[in-house]
């Protein structure tokens, strides 16, 4: 029994405005966009039509990319005066998709729930390239405000050409505009253009200038901007009534599963397909290269194939990367790639470091170990694909759909009109999804079978396989004058990053990577150290890549991974300086307070001013009491003790201070409170923001005690959620304090930006975390994770 | 493939099936239930889970032959149109990031207050700790089973604030947490 196939709610709603509108044939016959219809084939029925609005199944060339320089493109407003807003990002559960409909109802003068808003569908949203780098807020709503401030002012003409008035005579309020001098003459946005396109030209020399004639509202105007509006896409996730990418069901669609190389870098010597053939509902095996997966009629029947497929592997010569325990001796000790060829990056240095930690009074050393670590998805990679007439339709929690689309199609030989990506909601995203392996296998291996087919990984393959934020070995020196005062900051680091994928490369995904496509020029996966404003006169910063003898068909690929290298150098840099101002027998807050104000040289955005802003209202919020580290630790079984991080992230200014608990039997901490003082400028939704900071700290928590992928000499050992530990509930601190500290402290700015809050919180945690265990202990943490049975060993080396 | 009997929601499904197939794949592929949803398969983290007469139970690990009683998923919680107390102290606290494993938490807390009406901090913890969220909105899920049990002893049977996405004006209903 099945039942038909159902549209998400939010395009069905987008469905309905359309099938309720009159004049929606003619929009369709002029449109020069896009248009909705039911398509004849597939369940989900939603199919792109062409430019002319005769396009459909069949055609050449049915998907064409929306154009970022028509205002039709952005925004529709039908007859009953509600709106669809078109945008080209993607919404990870951080509320980017309320904050945006927020923004182009405040410009637009339509009330929030009078406007609906569709995301990610490359036939449908223009490429604003998806998410990534937390820059929705802050660089591509820019475009979406200004776009919706143009259909006003177009709106505006459109009232004074049928009042004839000028329209400095006319007013708006929520989609209504009336004349002031005779406010009984009214009309609304859908009786001026219901249904109708605007047929307006934008300006913009790509997609992030696009702007009209119209300016977007000072700050001062904004009435939806700033408030805590519910997020519309909650309730279907808390009913279960969304569809998302997994639920994606399309007629004859069969079920496919990987087989992975059992070992890093082995080769497929045979398979024997007898081994399958007699599971009810087997299809096909499909290998190429060390690419292998099986195709059955329905899911555990795939699961169960792809678990008893007989294939023979053999192991490669040269253990392809070294067991876990020895990474960071191999990692200093390591040639670092491109050494020698003059092709290496020079270190950043000012001042002169050597000579002034030379003369320094007291010089303190340090090295940090952080290991590799994972997404490992709630939910493993997935992907539905149909291959009807000749196209490709993939259905993805890819948060880049237009790379995805692109990716496809060039890995596929097809051009790239033929393929359109539509994202659904799925587990996270962080930077997985960037280079989602589940939509190429399942496009490919539609295309092979002309069905229409879902792939899923399985949990081993998801934590094993997945993309990997990369392992670092940070090396720091930090020089004291008599009295007490930082003047040299030495950091030198190895970060094992060699081959980064790209976002959706046809040339760096698993699959291609397993049928022994090389990308022409591997990423040489560099990096830098932490962003910090700290006024020290003297520093080098120096980060080498290195590799292993494996760099591709590893499970060690290293890809972006939340706030990438984020966590990994603040970890070091904020352990460091408290190291420091320990060595200065300072308080850690006053400590950085005087590095932030060593200088009067200020920037653009007053990163240094706000640096300085969060730390003081953190300090004050927490309740900060001023001493060095570390307290003396009591006797009893429950050594408490507190520490503070700071960092930016491009605009956004962050300090964070953990209190922890450590049990000195068991090993175990636990972060019991945190304060978070956050400023990245304007607000959109409050509540929103402060979801996204707790979700930041709780996932840098479970990335400071818990997470490191683990391998022996041949393979990932690291493959579910026993080997694989995540924070869980018992872990959760009893009390989060987030202070919004966003302010200008330029008064006569006329307008505050809106900065990313996706991710800088999250780089601020780990280093909090270890401060606050050495304030407890006296023991300094200087490697990743920090799971009992490490502080235990450490406690004990330490006689606590 | 034999003839495998089942009831949902209330509803008595007789299907044609393997016996030692995972409940949750009937459940979602076969009666096109969206709420369980594949995590581990191992049975660790909860999000495939369903409640088996009261009892919250991974769907992943229960073959269909074995899942005996009456199976509720989370589109069976809410009872004509009207959200269970649970739900709505999770639209209510705003608690899903991405939400994939919200089903099993929601369920999870549903089995903890019908055994424990009024669980402390530390039984709440206790009691949700199998059900993993990687977006770790545990916080925030733990806020909701507090207001979720104060609305339960107060007598609230459902939910009066189902419209909260719509918002009611111009800027809309604003959070109250």
């Amino acid at each position: 029994m099945k039942r038909p196939a159902e549209l998400s709610p939010r395009l069905e709603d987008a469905l309905a405005r359309w099938e309720g509108s009159t004049s929606r044939r003619d929009f369709l016959k002029t449109s020069g966009i896009f248009v909705l219809g039911f398509s004849g084939v597939g369940g989900i029925g939603v199919a792109g039509l062409g430019r002319d609005g005769s396009g459909g199944p069949g055609e050449a060339n049915p998907y064409p990319d929306p154009d970022f320089l028509q205002l039709d493109s952005w925004l529709v407003v039908h007859e009953d005066g509600t709106a669809t807003f078109y945008v080209g990002k993607t919404d990870g559960g951080q509320g980017t998709g309320t904050a945006m409909r927020q923004m182009m109802c405040d410009e637009l003068d339509l009330a929030y729930d009078r406007a609906t808003l569709v995301m990610g569908r490359t036939d449908m949203t223009v490429d604003q390239g998806g998410s990534g780098g937390s820059d929705a807020i802050e660089r591509d709503a820019l475009p979406a405000r200004r776009v919706a401030a143009e259909a006003r002012r177009v709106l505006l003409e459109l009232a004074s050409e049928r009042f004839q008035v000028p329209v400095d005579d006319l007013t708006v309020s929520e989609g209504v505009i009336s004349v002031a001098s005779d406010p009984a003459r009214t009309a609304t946005y859908g009786e001026l253009i219901g249904g109708r396109r605007f047929d307006v030209a934008l300006t913009g020399r790509n997609v992030n200038e696009t702007t009209g004639l119209a300016s977007v509202k000072p700050m001062q105007e904004l009435k939806i901007v700033g408030r805590s509006v519910p997020r519309y896409d909650i309730p279907a996730k808390v009913d279960g009534s969304l569809e998302w990418a997994v639920d994606v069901k399309l007629p004859g669609m069969v079920h496919a599963r990987n087989v992975r190389p059992p070992f890093a870098g082995a080769r497929l010597v045979s398979l024997d397909e007898s081994s399958v053939r007699g599971i009810p509902g087997f299809i096909r095996v499909f290998r190429e290269g060390n690419y292998v997966a099986v195709v059955c009629e329905r899911e555990e029947q795939a699961i169960q194939a792809a678990e008893s497929l007989a294939v023979e592997w053999e192991k490669p010569e040269t253990a392809p990367f070294p067991p876990s325990e020895d990474l960071f001796d191999y990692m200093r000790g390591a040639t670092p790639v491109g050494a020698g060829t003059g092709s290496s990056p020079r270190p950043r240095e000012e001042g002169d470091p050597d000579a002034a930690l030379a003369d320094a009074a007291t010089v303190v050393e340090a090295a940090y170990d952080i290991p590799f670590q994972g997404h490992t998805a709630i939910g493993p990679a997935h992907a539905v694909a149909d291959p009807s007439d000749g196209q490709m339709t993939v259905y993805t929690n890819d948060m880049k759909p237009y790379s995805h689309r692109t990716g496809i199609a060039e890995f596929l030989g097809m051009p790239p009109e033929q393929v359109r990506v539509i994202w659904m909601e799925g587990p996270q995203l962080y930077g997985r999804t960037a280079a989602d392996d589940a939509g190429f296998e399942a496009a490919y291996l539609a295309r092979e079978l002309g069905r229409p087919l879902r792939m899923q990984w399985m949990r081993h393959e998801e934590t094993a396989w997945d993309t990997k934020g990369p392992a670092f070995a940070i090396d720091l020196r930090g020089g004291l004058d008599e009295a007490g005062n930082a003047v040299a900051l030495d950091y030198r680091a190895r970060i094992a990053n060699y081959a980064h994928v790209g976002y959706n490369q046809a040339d760096t995904v698993l699959i291609a990577q397993l049928m022994g496509i090389r990308p022409e020029r591997p990423a040489p996966g560099g990096g830098r150290g932490p962003d910090e404003m700290y006024h020290i006169p003297n520093r080098r910063d120096e980060t080498r890549a290195v590799r292993f003898p494996l760099a591709f068909e590893t499970p060690l690929r290293t890809g972006n991974l939340r706030d990438p290298n984020g966590p990994q150098t603040a970890f070091a840099g904020e352990s460091f300086i408290d190291e420091m101002a320990a060595a200065a027998n300072a308080d850690p807050v006053e400590f950085r307070l005087r590095l932030l104000r060593g200088t009067t040289e200020d920037d653009a955005t007053f990163r240094r001013a706000r640096s300085i802003a969060v730390v003081e209202a953190a300090a004050e919020a927490y309740g900060w009491d001023a001493r060095p580290s570390p307290r003396a630790p009591g006797d009893g079984r429950t050594l408490t003790g507190r520490g503070i991080s700071y960092a930016y992230r491009i605009q956004t200014t962050v300090a964070t201070i953990a209190e922890v608990e450590v049990d000195r039997e068991t090993g175990r901490v636990w972060v019991r409170r945190m304060v978070c003082a956050h400023d990245c400028g304007l607000v959109i939704n409050p509540d929103g923001l402060e979801n996204t900071i707790q979700g930041n700290l709780l996932h840098g928590i479970s990335r400071t005690l818990f997470e490191e992928i683990r391998f022996d000499g041949e393979k990932v050992t690291s493959v579910d959620w026993r080997t694989h530990p995540t924070l869980t509930h018992r872990d959760a601190p009893e009390q989060i304090d987030i202070v919004i500290v966003n302010g200008d402290p330029n008064p006569d700015r006329p307008d505050l930006p809106h900065y990313g809050a996706g991710e800088p919180s999250h780089r601020t945690v780990p280093a909090a975390v270890a401060n606050a265990i050495h304030d407890a202990t006296g023991v300094r943490m200087r490697r990743i994770p920090l799971r009992p049975e490490r502080v235990l060993e450490e406690l004990a080396a330490a006689g606590i | 493939m034999s003839e495998v009997t089942l009831r949902v929601n209330g509803e008595t499904h007789a299907l044609d099936v393997d016996p030692a197939t995972p409940l949750l794949y009937v459940l979602r592929n076969d009666l096109g239930f969206r709420g369980p949803r594949f995590g581990c398969g191992l049975g660790q983290c909860g999000t495939c889970t369903v409640l088996m007469d009261g009892r919250a139970i991974r769907s992943c690990m229960r073959p269909v032959s074995r899942a005996e009683g009456e199976i509720t998923t989370l589109e069976g919680l809410s009872a004509d149109g009207e959200l269970d107390p649970v739900q709505q102290a999770w639209i209510d606290e705003q608690v899903p990031q991405c939400g994939y494993c919200q089903n099993g938490q929601i369920l999870t807390a549903k089995a903890l207050l019908d055994r424990n009406p009024d669980p402390s901090d530390e039984e709440i913890r206790q009691g949700m700790n199998g059900a993993l969220c990687r977006c770790m909105t545990y916080y925030r899920i733990q806020s909701a089973v507090r207001r979720a049990s104060e609305a339960m002893a107060n007598g609230a049977s459902g939910a009066n604030g189902a419209d909260a996405a719509s918002g009611a004006g111009g800027a809309g209903r604003e959070v109250d947490r």
